[in-house]
């Protein structure tokens, strides 16, 4: 991301809650949450089901509103934008990696790194050019042409991490991203989303894994909807 | 997105879900293809009236006995009984400058017998007149000879189902058949024409009027025929037969007279508007069809709900979900509207194959019409499940599979 302010925080929450509705009484699922994320962080936010982790990512990655607290992005105070201002910040900004992949079955490969480069309106050209050079980075060239159920789940979720970082995002947020994978796949993807953090992106994994959890260099933990532990708080 | 990725990503979707997308289809074809066939016989029965009056002859002035106006006051206790329309009338009516030719036309139904076969006919007393003026051809012989309309030779023109029947498939020309109680000696065969106007003149007996009128004991007219001498002198015709008749009828101009143009123009309105019924009612089906294109689109949303919040993560605006959706109903209904116009236009060439002489035939605007609407029908329903796709809430979508 071109950080307007290089030495301001890239992300800035204060004093965020999100409840939802559950049969008639409300959740806290975040209930007053404080985060400062630098450019180029390696985060892992971790805490046991329901404790509200992955509502954090969604507040994060602009998916869902908080309903108090200030979320600054880059400086930008995220709460007053209308949604379509919301969905250029994330089409821009920030890549999602899901549990699921979430890839689109009946286009290919390459089709599916396209997708943001088509939302974003790049000519097909250029276009064309960006994915095969995405894909080449991650030895999946030969793949381009295939659609999603002809590829291993490794390669599935590769080729999602092409997709979320083909605009070049200053921020990577991934959901589970081994969770739906067996061990060695799971150790790839891992380091893939490592090289990239090493080149810059902020990376941010939600993950129950205490083995993946580790690896980051900042490790958040949450329970019922406040960070109980963050080893790199104010650093 | 630019215009034409959104139609192929749509496009994408579409044939990816194909029994879904081939049954909204079909529901879309069958709604134009019955709009394109159901016009189709309209307009066909109208050109068919169309023809079948042209087929009567040209420039044609029906002159009827008994006016139809109404008068007020109340009605008369013994009724009122127009003057006969007679054989001199219609002699005076052949002195008006806009009249070519006139035919009197008395009609009654007679035995006609030969031998021992007998049957029941419709007898048409007129002259010679007649043949040019209602466009009759012989098959052999010759029609009744020219002369005074008052005086006739006792001599008779048939139909072919006379000449099948009573004379077992022989050339009838020169033989004789019995008319009630009076002998005609037959001189002409009618050619087989079938049915013109509701006359099937394959079952007529022809005779000269004076003969029919003898035969029915009355000197009353059915009608008289004219025609007048062009197009321009129809309307002319007309008024002259109505000042004559009341020249002849002491002041009262108690007949009525109607144009061959008048009628076609009412048949032709008639027509006209029972295509539109027809047309409109099938338009029915073609609501009917965007409801099910409603349903479709509806499923659709549903099953891609994960699809949507991975659009939206992506950055996908609510507008552009709503277009690419938007698009899908779009291609659906167009290709369903081209299917329907395809079906619809096989189905006139069947018709037309099947019956040769029934001219169906797409009135253009009905084409056109069928387009729009199932177009358009898909289009409206295919807005609220496209405002669904686009409401949807992205955290939400993500975690249904």
């Amino acid at each position: 991301m071109n950080a307007s302010s290089p030495d301001g925080p890239l992300i800035s929450l204060s004093g965020v809650t999100r409840t939802y509705p559950v049969g008639g009484s409300h959740v806290h699922a975040l209930d007053g949450v404080d985060l400062t994320v630098r450019a180029g962080e390696y985060l892992s936010i971790m805490g046991p089901s329901g404790s509200g982790k992955s509502t954090l990512l969604h507040v994060i990655g602009l998916l869902d509103r908080p309903d108090t607290g200030r979320y600054l992005l880059d400086g930008r105070d995220t709460g007053t934008l209308p949604d379509r201002e919301q969905a250029a910040l994330r089409l821009h900004h920030i890549g999602f990696v899901f549990q699921f992949f979430h890839l689109i079955p009946r286009l290919t490969a390459a089709e599916n790194v396209a997708l943001p480069l088509e939302l974003a309106g790049v000519d097909a050209a250029g276009a064309a050019a960006r994915v095969h050079q995405a894909l080449a980075e991650l030895g999946l060239e030969d793949r381009a042409g295939h659609r999603p159920d002809q590829l291993s789940g490794g390669q599935r979720q590769r080729v999602a991490i092409a997709r979320a970082t083909i605009m070049q995002p200053g921020i990577l947020l991934a959901d589970e991203p081994t969770g739906n994978l067996d061990r060695h796949s799971g150790a790839e993807v891992v380091e893939l989303l490592e090289e990239l953090n090493g080149r810059g992106i902020a990376l941010l994994v939600v993950t129950h894994d205490p083995v993946i959890g580790e690896r980051a260099r900042r490790r958040i933990r949450v329970e019922d909807g406040t960070i109980v532990s963050d080893n790199g708080a104010g650093s | 997105m630019k215009t034409r990725r959104q139609a192929r990503f749509a496009l994408r979707a579409v044939t990816a879900s194909r029994l879904r997308s081939a049954l909204m289809l079909l529901a879309l074809a069958i709604g134009v293809a019955a709009v394109v066939v159901l016009t189709a016989l309209g307009e066909g029965a109208r050109r068919y009236v169309g023809g079948e009056f042209s087929a009567l002859g040209t420039n044609l002035v029906i002159v009827l006995p008994g006016a139809t106006e109404t008068t007020g006051g109340p009605p008369p206790i013994m009724g009122v009984t127009p003057r006969d329309l007679t054989v001199q009338d219609a002699i005076a009516l052949s002195h008006s400058r806009a009249v070519e030719r006139v035919a009197p036309v008395a009609v009654g139904i007679a035995p006609v017998s030969r031998g021992s076969r007998e049957r029941e006919v419709m007898v048409l007393g007129t002259t010679h007149d007649m043949l040019s003026v209602r466009h009759l051809t012989m098959a052999a012989g010759r029609f009744l000879p020219p002369g005074d309309p008052e005086r006739g030779d006792p001599v008779a023109v048939v139909g072919d189902t006379i000449r099948r029947e009573l004379f077992a498939g022989k050339n009838p020309v020169g033989e004789w058949v019995r008319l009630g109680d009076r002998r005609f000696r037959v001189i002409g065969l009618l050619a087989d024409t079938g049915r013109s106007m509701g006359t099937d003149l394959d079952q007529v007996v022809v005779i000269p009027v004076s003969q029919a009128q003898a035969l029915f004991g009355t000197p009353g007219l059915f009608r008289v025929i004219l025609q007048a001498r062009g197009r321009d002198r129809v309307e002319m015709a007309k008024a002259d037969a109505m000042r004559i008749i009341a020249e002849r009828h002491e002041g009262e101009a108690d007949v009525t007279v109607i144009t061959q143009d008048a009628i076609l123009a009412t048949f032709d309105r008639i027509f006209t508007a029972l295509t539109a019924t027809v047309g409109g009612i099938a338009a029915i089906s073609l609501i009917v069809a965007g409801i099910l294109v409603m349903n479709v689109m509806l499923v659709a949303v549903a099953q891609r709900t994960p699809e949507v919040g991975l659009l939206k993560a992506l950055g996908a605006t609510p507008r552009r979900v709503r277009l690419l959706f938007l698009w899908e109903a779009a291609l659906l209904s167009l290709a369903g509207a081209a299917c329907g116009l395809a079906l619809g236009y096989l189905g006139v060439a069947a018709i037309g194959q099947f019956y040769p002489g029934f001219p169906v035939a797409v009135p253009p605007w009905a084409a056109g019409a069928a387009v729009a609407v199932s177009g358009t029908a898909g289009l409206a329903f295919g807005v609220w499940p496209a405002s669904r796709a686009a409401r949807l809430d992205p955290v939400a979508s993500l975690e249904r599979r």
